[in-house]
């Protein structure tokens, strides 16, 4: 019982802070970097997910935009063609009030993200045999695979893009809440799957996947856990994307984006859940700070640079295999301060 | 006869292709015994290892443990019903420490669903403050409680097959099936293992089969011995 209050306390206030936080970046920020921030946010929930699945398991998987465009088109087509379907009988579903439109984003919500999951359970039963490089061309096909199939989807607009999409949240500006709280719930995932005993099996298949087999774990079950849920994740992100940008092309969904996510992972550092949340962040961010003045002309070049100069003097990722956690942060200020004077 | 028996090998051959590496092996070995298992190199006696822990089927015949057909059985599967092994080049999960490395194995007689986990239940933590009091008793009784938080990697060779020996014991085995747990090693450590395999023998009522090159050591400790050529 104290357990469950703990719990209920936790998320409490989690939404409250969340709350707060977007009342005050909503009324003294531009829109522009409201935007940046969401994008930010979706980029960082993208890493993280996919650090599950290539950091922490250690399965090399480069097609996460087809999950991210599977949540983003099936969270678009319960709203623009579904819902209308069903308004009719169910009129709490109406758009334009707040509870209608919330509750329309948390069905699109657990609809992107079942879908997204069934998806990658598809995609990794058969593929999670192959290692390394090969399971990574795999991936990079599917992933192709599920554009070029979207593109070819008139019922969703095709070349075209699926537009407009209502934007749920954007109306009662709130989309910062909503980005921000998968965000958490993906990071809060991971962290503790890795810190339970029963999650060291993930790591163990990142380690030596013979000898996991011979000491019992089940390696092919946690691979495709690790599969699901990470493209799970990135549904829900895309569900959110679609609904934030009003609009989704299949151009969004291309290799780049896999790619842009696959290298949060590495240079977040492979299998730290706070390396891939900091990646997410700083690289979504960069090339937009970079746009200021005459730096604009060479923002890609500097980029690019940094990126290089980044993986040249620190190959294992910003923080390795570690993680930053506030108290082990905090006890070494402490004694560092101890043995100061 | 049959009740004593523990594994038992009958008439095992493995082709790769043409090739057999193991052709019409018996073996058998009875609860409580300790093992050894000779042959020249090619002699194809970690391929049995590989027969008997699931990695291979066998092309022909029959492996059988504890009163039950091991044939197409998983890896996984095989060491749940108490066959642990440990390997000829070290399988440590290198990045991990020492105390994480034994509770990976230990896990396997326990169930937390992945509900458990992610909420982090009273159940979950629970089994977890279990698990943990189990690995840190069976590092200490293996003499390793001080590497416990080292990085396997880190460790001396000599520990790092410890530990591995370790790893394996986490699965509360009935069979153990050390693959050439002496090489590399100097004759002091050699000794040293050698009262080691004993000692965890006694503690821990083991069945132990044995690969090793070194015949001082396996005349030392084993009480039958099957030769592969």
């Amino acid at each position: 019982m104290r357990w469950l209050l703990g719990r209920i306390g936790v998320v409490v206030l989690t939404c409250a802070i969340l709350l707060v936080a977007n009342r005050l970046l909503i009324d003294n920020i531009k829109e522009y970097y409201i935007s940046v921030l969401v994008l930010c946010g979706l980029y960082a929930t993208l890493a993280v997910s996919l650090n599950l699945i290539n950091g922490i398991t250690g399965q090399f998987s480069i097609g996460h935009a087809g999950f991210y465009a599977v949540g983003a088109y099936v969270g678009g087509a319960w709203t623009m063609l579904m819902r209308p379907l069903v308004v009719k009988s169910l009129p709490i579903l109406q758009t334009g009030t707040q509870l209608g439109d919330h509750l329309n984003l948390f069905i699109a919500l657990v609809l992107g993200t079942v879908c997204a999951g069934l998806t990658g359970l598809l995609v990794g039963l058969p593929s999670l045999r192959l290692r390394g490089d090969y399971l990574a061309i795999v991936t990079l096909g599917f992933g192709e695979v599920i554009r070029i199939v979207i593109l070819n989807m008139d019922v969703v607009g095709g070349p075209r893009g699926f537009t407009p999409i209502t934007a749920l949240v954007n109306d009662h500006g709130i989309p910062l809440v909503w980005v921000f709280g998968l965000l958490v719930v993906v990071v809060a995932f991971s962290r503790n799957l890795v810190k339970s005993a029963q999650g060291l099996k993930f790591l163990a298949v990142r380690e030596d996947e013979i000898a996991a087999d011979a000491m019992g774990v089940n390696t092919t079950r946690v691979k495709v856990t690790a599969f699901v849920i990470g493209s799970a994740f990135a549904g829900a992100a895309g569900v959110l994307y679609a609904h934030c940008q009003t609009g989704v092309n299949p151009d969004s969904f291309d290799m780049n984006t896999s790619i842009t996510v696959t290298t949060m992972v590495v240079l977040g550092g492979t299998g730290s859940i706070s390396g891939s949340l900091l990646a997410g962040i700083v690289l979504t961010a960069l090339p937009e700070l970079l746009r200021y003045d005459f730096i604009k002309d060479y923002r890609m070049v500097i980029f690019s640079t940094l990126l290089v100069v980044f993986m040249l003097t620190r190959p294992q990722g910003i923080f390795g295999h570690r993680e930053i956690a506030l108290p082990r942060f905090l006890r070494r200020l402490i004694r560092k301060k101890e043995n100061a004077p | 006869m049959s009740e004593k028996v523990l594994l038992s090998i009958d008439n095992v051959t493995m082709r790769f292709g043409g090739l057999a590496a193991v052709s019409e092996v018996n073996i058998h070995v009875d609860k409580g015994e300790l093992v050894g298992l000779i042959g020249p190199n090619g002699a194809g006696k970690t391929t049995l290892f590989n027969l008997m822990t699931g990695v291979y089927t066998p092309t022909e015949g029959d492996v059988s443990f504890d009163g039950s057909r091991l044939n197409g059985r998983k890896p996984f599967e095989i060491v749940g019903s108490g066959m642990a092994r440990t390997f000829q080049n070290i399988r440590l999960f290198k990045a991990l420490t020492a105390l994480e490395n034994v509770k990976i194995a230990a896990n396997i007689h326990r169930q937390a669903s992945l509900f458990d986990v992610v909420l982090r239940t009273p159940h979950l933590l629970k089994l977890d403050g279990e698990l943990d009091a189990f690995s840190r008793d069976l590092l200490q009784q293996m003499d390793l409680a001080d590497v416990a938080d080292v990085r396997s990697s880190d460790l001396s060779y000599g520990l790092q097959r410890r530990l591995e020996i370790a790893r394996a014991l986490a699965t509360k085995p009935k069979l153990l099936l050390l693959d050439e747990p002496a090489a590399g090693m100097n004759p002091q450590e050699k000794a040293q293992l050698m009262g080691l395999i004993r000692q965890i023998r006694e503690r821990f009522s083991l069945t132990i089969l044995l690969i090793e090159h070194d015949m001082k050591l396996v005349m030392g400790i084993c009480e039958r011995i099957y030769v592969l050529e």
